[in-house]
């Protein structure tokens, strides 16, 4: 960062250049994921998904955005144009707000804050802003429920990841990311989920308690992006396609990139959490600012699979399980391991 | 205490089931896929698969049983009688053809791949074939024309048709003048006329199976 503003030596150019750089990181990535996705729900489905734009496929992603691009951004006569403009936009800004402090380097961080994992906490619930208004706006019953289940979902959801985000602020002492991710440092052993870099006594203690806090982070993290087996806002069976509906051409694209935007911030919160982030998993082998991003960025992407596989085999659940599945499962749990954490790290 | 069992029961059961599915997919990732690549990969069609009729003119007899047995009516066969003086060659099973076929039409688009007009085909010059890619952007390129005969040919099979009938009739009708004539003339004199010339059949009835 220091060489970049020496370099142009303009503040204003530098943060503007610093903070378009994961946008750009964004679209290449939604470019990957999309091809992912298709190319393992087709193998799974003992199909093959791409073949004819270009090799196996891979132009096709670029096709379909291009052809989201060129489509006509339809909006309905009685919905409330104002709002149904702009909830596009502020569902991605929501999730764009969120890529400010993920660390995606030991070096690069776009907001170092001391509040990091409180902000994206925060951030991730202002996307359910964005899918509130597109459903109230588009005057649509569908995109209405969808709405609404939405932000049932989101809010029930917040609860248990927050609290999983609390295990690891009480175990690391810090709310930044960037601490928490420097706190795993050096090899696998140090990370969250097998206890941290304590003492191997405490470890073994509270390995058991990480392990579920991170399998619940991570469940929490697949009903935070609305995805398969709790995918209520647009469940294409029930509601058509929920709140996005009415949506079509540009507008829909937003969606549609803020759903896998979303996707990698959620890894990259698991990531960073309990997964070391850039820390590399062998210890000072493969280390260094370049690396981190590239470690950083294959551990989120392994995740990102992992949902894909989860999306892909796992029917919707009920919204009544839903709910119980949130209250009555992953909160209570949750507290159980803040209990046991807590007494742990105490004595 | 039951409800505390099955909320445990529960959480393990679910966690079971969904490793259970999860096994299975990605199974799936690793087995080979089912799909065929078809335009550049074709899978092999049976080998009685009934697809596009075709139609060995040369073999034809045009008997018309295979229009007969049509049940939507897609084949039109259009024959025109040949002079005993015209020799059409014989068929593949040795069958004297003995009719032009000016038209033999398939309307493919109305076709319902039956296999109907194959059986009663007494040269088996009908056959159904292994193309089933024969998509058009003009529904009028669906109706096959399997008749090699121009448009002379048809006309001049059709003028030697109508001279020779024509010359026929001329005969039989000099032949009944003749036999009228004959018993006015000498009508004691022979009772037993000999009977008339009969010309010989224009044509054979066109079924030889």
């Amino acid at each position: 960062m220091e060489f970049i503003q020496t370099l142009l030596a303009n503040q204003v150019l530098v943060s503007i250049l610093l903070s378009a750089l994961p946008l750009v990181f964004i679209v290449l990535m939604v470019l990957v994921v999309l091809y992912t996705e298709m190319k393992v729900a087709a193998h799974i489905q003992d199909r093959v998904a791409y073949m004819r734009t270009g090799w196996h496929g891979v132009l096709q992603p670029i096709a379909d955005m291009l052809k989201l691009l060129q489509k006509e951004d339809i909006i309905p006569t009685k919905s409330d144009k104002l709002l149904f403009r702009t909830a596009p936009f502020i569902a991605f800004t929501g999730t764009y707000v969120a890529y400010a402090v993920l660390p995606f380097s030991s070096i690069y961080i776009g907001s170092n804050i001391n509040l990091g994992a409180f902000f994206l906490v925060a951030a991730g619930s202002f996307v359910v802003i964005g899918i509130l208004m597109a459903g109230w706006a588009s005057n649509n019953k569908w995109s209405l429920i969808g709405g609404i289940r939405s932000a049932s979902q989101m809010i029930s959801y917040e609860i248990p990841t927050a609290l999983a985000v609390i295990i690891v602020v009480m175990i690391t002492g810090s709310l930044n990311l960037q601490d928490v991710t420097k706190f795993q440092d050096g090899g696998m052993g140090n990370w969250i989920v097998f206890g941290g870099p304590l003492p191997w006594m405490q470890k073994l203690m509270l390995m058991p308690f990480t392990l579920v806090t991170f399998f619940i982070l991570f469940v929490a993290s697949i009903a935070e992006v609305n995805r398969t087996p709790f995918d209520f806002p647009e469940a294409e069976s029930e509601l058509v396609q929920g709140f996005n509906t009415e949506y079509s051409g540009m507008r829909f694209a937003m969606f549609y990139l803020s759903e896998y935007a979303n996707l990698f911030t959620v890894s990259a919160v698991v990531v960073s959490l309990f997964l070391g982030g850039w820390s590399s998993p062998f210890g000072t082998f493969m280390s260094g600012p370049l690396w981190g991003i590239f470690w950083f960025v294959v551990k989120a992407y392994m995740f990102m699979l992992i949902q894909i596989w989860i999306r892909w085999t796992l029917p919707r659940l009920r919204v009544d399980q839903l709910m119980f599945v949130s209250w009555k499962v992953l909160t209570p749990w949750l507290f159980v391991c803040i209990l046991g954490v807590g007494l742990i790290l105490v004595l | 205490m039951s409800a505390i069992k099955t909320y445990f029961y529960n959480i393990y059961h679910s966690l079971l089931t969904v490793i259970v599915g999860m096994r299975i997919t990605i199974k799936h990732i690793f087995t080979r896929s089912a799909t065929i690549q078809y335009p550049t990969v074709k899978m092999k069609i049976p080998e009685r698969g009934r697809n596009r009729l075709f139609v060995n003119i040369d073999d034809c007899i045009g008997c018309d049983q295979c229009a007969i047995a049509c049940p939507v009516d897609c084949i039109t066969i259009e024959t025109i009688k040949s002079t005993p003086d015209m020799d059409l060659g014989i068929t593949s099973k040795k069958t004297k053809k003995r009719l032009y076929i000016p038209c033999f039409d398939i309307d493919i688009a109305k076709c319902c791949y039956c296999g109907l007009c194959v059986w009663p085909c007494p040269t088996e010059c009908i056959v159904m074939t292994d193309v089933y890619e024969f998509a058009e952007y003009d529904r009028q390129n669906l109706i096959y024309s399997f008749s090699n005969m121009t448009t002379e040919e048809i006309t001049a099979a059709q003028d030697r048709l109508e001279k020779y009938n024509e010359e026929q009739a001329a005969k039989k009708a000099a032949a009944t003048v003749a036999v009228k004539e004959s018993p006015a003339s000498s009508t004691s004199a022979s009772p037993v006329t000999p009977p008339p010339i009969k010309p010989a059949p224009p044509t054979v009835e066109p079924n030889q199976g």
